[in-house]
């Protein structure tokens, strides 16, 4: 304590001095790397847009369900009969005995008490179950945010594992662990998850609570390549400089080295990397969804709200009632564009000669 | 340079051997497959015992889940491979390699016209972009185009059909043909209007989603390019802008633009697996959903097999398009 103080006087005193440095000194602050970033981050507008966009569909899905729970008392699952007269009218045309076209009406009165719609007490409506809607999109948020950054982290934990072994080892351990990469990178995505996941359906064994991990574990099993292939780019890169030969001839372990000295120079590179991902990982997510091999029914999850519009399940709620899968579309595009302008500012902000 | 090919096929086909083991492992794990689907409500009503559908699965190899039994029938169903046998789908009824030749074709001309409306439409739009960066131009033609890389499929689909074919009903919906419509058999140029029709919305929202990277990588790469040297050099001999953007700059842009946009091209044939679905377009990726649902196991792995070959291909093909176009490259 009294180091600093007595440095602090030190620089009280040359400033005092007015010599060339300190004047120097006065008109330029010191902004640490880290600071830069952000300052380089917070200018560009699309960026202060996707991070705006990122904060409002969180505080929506982890909130909202809080609020509505807390007001109303319901859950996802709650069932609501709302009771309406629907109109159905059908038409026939026929020519009558006297050559005359006659239009024959037929309109009957059905009770309708699911697909209610949009109302003060349901904002959205409810849909083919008689879930509120808005709510459920609320509950489908959370488990394309949860999903998406585990999937991100561990990808990026055995990308970063994988990649920092195979970066610094380089001869065997190299050329195996990046064939391994090569064939997983090689796997064709879509088809590959389909057949997982309906493996994971059919299994009677597991409960369907349980299926939203086994979904997380495929999707990492799909995307952890690109991360392991960067982080050894950046260490092929990196090991030759004199740095890595000073902290070698202190005698620090190998692991020491890779992880505390060459990963976290990766690490730029590997948080772009990861934003740009989390979009892809709700898109992907979703279509399995989507297809019905995602998250079990009676939860919610964006891609099966909208999966009610597939016109193979008949026309109606396509064309009838937007209300119960175009908002959950518009969320899935505000989430995956938001990570996408954050994860291009942050690419910016780290590397001004990347700039657009 | 040829040893170098030379080197990379055989990478590739070790990869590809490794990919195959993967596949097969996954598909074999899939504890309901085609028979036991096709079985069930027989074995349910006692036309079939249990030992039926045993020997049912014996008779196709299907039979021994241990770890020896599947390596065991993954040996034969290489050897198979390798003589250009996929073996027999149980869903269409027919060899893998014939369905795959069959519905291949659809699917091809949906992704070829697309990805060509996506090079009309993007790189001119990137190049522009790039030019008058920070332009209002710019940002709007940028945002639309990250847009159609955060589009879902299926939801920019159904909203078309929402639009196209519900509200304003000028497309058809779905399908490949006018059900309710009879061609006399000799109206060859009516039934391929109509199948024209038909794919209209299909390849619309495989353009939409695409077009958003082609035309963002040519900005990107635009932009790389306008920064160096030489076109500052080319303005300064006075050059008048079009002709520094088009013949220097842009001339340069192509490298990486022809080498990803080759190495695009046999992906073509691999089916569009979602779009396909929704609108209902008896395509490859179609048929790839539909097998898959119902465990189709040899046509999954032909299938699976394909798209890696399609991707190893594409790989080759960018890699020997990024010598050809650019002369100072020399691969070893």
């Amino acid at each position: 304590m009294a180091m600093e103080k007595q440095n602090d006087l030190n620089n009280n005193y040359t400033d005092n001095n007015g010599s060339a440095d300190s004047v120097l000194e006065q008109n330029f602050r010191v902004i640490s790397p880290g600071r830069m970033v952000a300052k380089r981050f917070f200018k560009s507008k699309l960026s202060i847009a996707g991070l705006i966009m990122i904060i409002l569909v969180f505080l929506f899905s982890f909130v909202g369900p809080l609020i509505v729970d807390a007001t109303w008392g319901y859950k996802e699952t709650q069932v609501f009969k709302i009771e309406r007269n629907s109109d159905m009218v059908s038409k026939a045309e026929f020519y009558g005995p006297d050559g005359k076209l006659y239009t024959y009406y037929d309109k009957s009165q059905t009770l309708v008490v699911f697909k209610a719609p949009p109302s003060k007490d349901h904002w959205l409506g409810t849909d083919t179950s008689g879930f509120d809607i808005f709510t459920r999109l609320m509950y489908g948020g959370r488990i394309s945010l949860v999903i998406s950054f585990i999937v991100i982290f561990l990808e990026t934990f055995i990308g970063i594992v994988l990649g920092g072994l195979s970066g610094y080892f380089g001869k065997w351990v190299d050329q195996l662990i990046m064939r391994i990469v090569d064939i997983f990178a090689c796997l064709p995505g879509l088809p590959v998850l389909l057949v997982l996941s309906a493996t994971i359906n059919s299994i009677e064994g597991i409960p369907a609570e349980h299926r939203i991990y086994y979904l997380m574990a495929f999707l990492t099993l799909m995307g952890w390549t690109g991360v392991a292939r960067i982080v050894r780019g950046q260490i092929l890169m990196l090991r030759e400089q004199e740095y890595m030969m000073a902290a070698e001839t202190t005698g620090i372990s190998a692991l020491h080295r890779i992880f505390r000295h060459l990963v976290p120079n990766a690490m730029p590179q590997l948080i772009v990397n990861a934003t740009l991902g989390l979009g892809g990982v709700i898109l992907y997510e979703s279509t399995l969804s989507y297809l019905g091999l995602g998250v079990p029914f009676p939860r919610a999850a964006w891609g099966s709200m909208i999966a009610l519009a597939d016109p193979s399940k008949g026309q109606e709620i396509l064309a009838n009632y937007p209300n119960m899968w175009v908002p959950a579309g518009i969320l899935i595009v505000v989430t995956v564009l938001g990570f996408s302008f954050i994860g291009d500012g942050l690419r910016d902000a780290f590397d001004p000669r990347m700039k657009r | 340079m040829w040893k170098y090919f030379l080197r990379r096929i055989a990478l590739s086909l070790l990869i590809l051997l490794g990919v195959s083991a993967l596949i097969y492992l996954l598909s074999m794990l899939m504890p309901a497959d085609y028979i036991d689907n096709q079985t069930y409500a027989a074995l349910q009503s006692g036309a079939m015992t249990k030992e039926d559908v045993q020997r049912l699965k014996e008779l196709y190899g299907l039979a021994d889940k241990s770890f020896k039994g599947i390596v065991k029938s993954y040996l034969s169903w290489l050897k198979s491979t390798m003589s250009g046998d996929l073996g027999f789908s149980f869903l269409y009824g027919k060899p893998v390699t014939k369905v795959l030749s069959e519905y291949i074709w659809i699917s091809f001309l949906i992704a070829f016209i697309s990805y060509i409306l996506q090079i009309i439409i993007g790189i001119p739009m990137g190049i522009k972009a790039s030019v008058n960066q920070y332009s209002a131009y710019d940002y709007i033609v940028s945002v639309f185009a990250m847009m159609g890389t955060a589009l879902p499929s299926f939801f920019l689909s159904a909203l078309l059909m929402n639009v196209f074919a519900i509200k304003l009903g000028i497309l058809p919906l779905q399908g490949l043909t006018t059900a309710t419509k009879l061609f006399p058999p000799d109206a060859h140029f009516q039934i391929l209007l109509d199948k024209a029709w038909h794919l209209v919305l299909p390849i619309s929202v495989l353009t939409l989603l695409g077009v958003g990277g082609t035309m963002k990588f040519t900005r990107t790469n635009m932009l790389e390019v306008l920064n160096s040297d030489y076109i500052r050099t080319a303005r300064a001999k006075g050059l008048s802008e079009h002709e520094v953007t088009y013949k220097h700059a842009f001339r340069n842009t192509m490298i990486p633009l022809v080498t990803s946009l080759s190495g695009m091209l046999p992906g073509l044939f691999g089916g569009a697996m979602i779009t396909e679905t929704v609108f209902a377009i008896p395509g490859i990726g179609y048929m790839a959903l539909r097998a898959t649902q119902q465990g189709d196991i040899p046509f999954i792995m032909g299938y699976n097999m394909f798209l890696s070959i399609l991707t190893v291909l594409g790989m080759l093909i960018s890699d020997i398009m990024y010598m050809v176009v650019d002369p100072r490259v020399k691969l070893s």
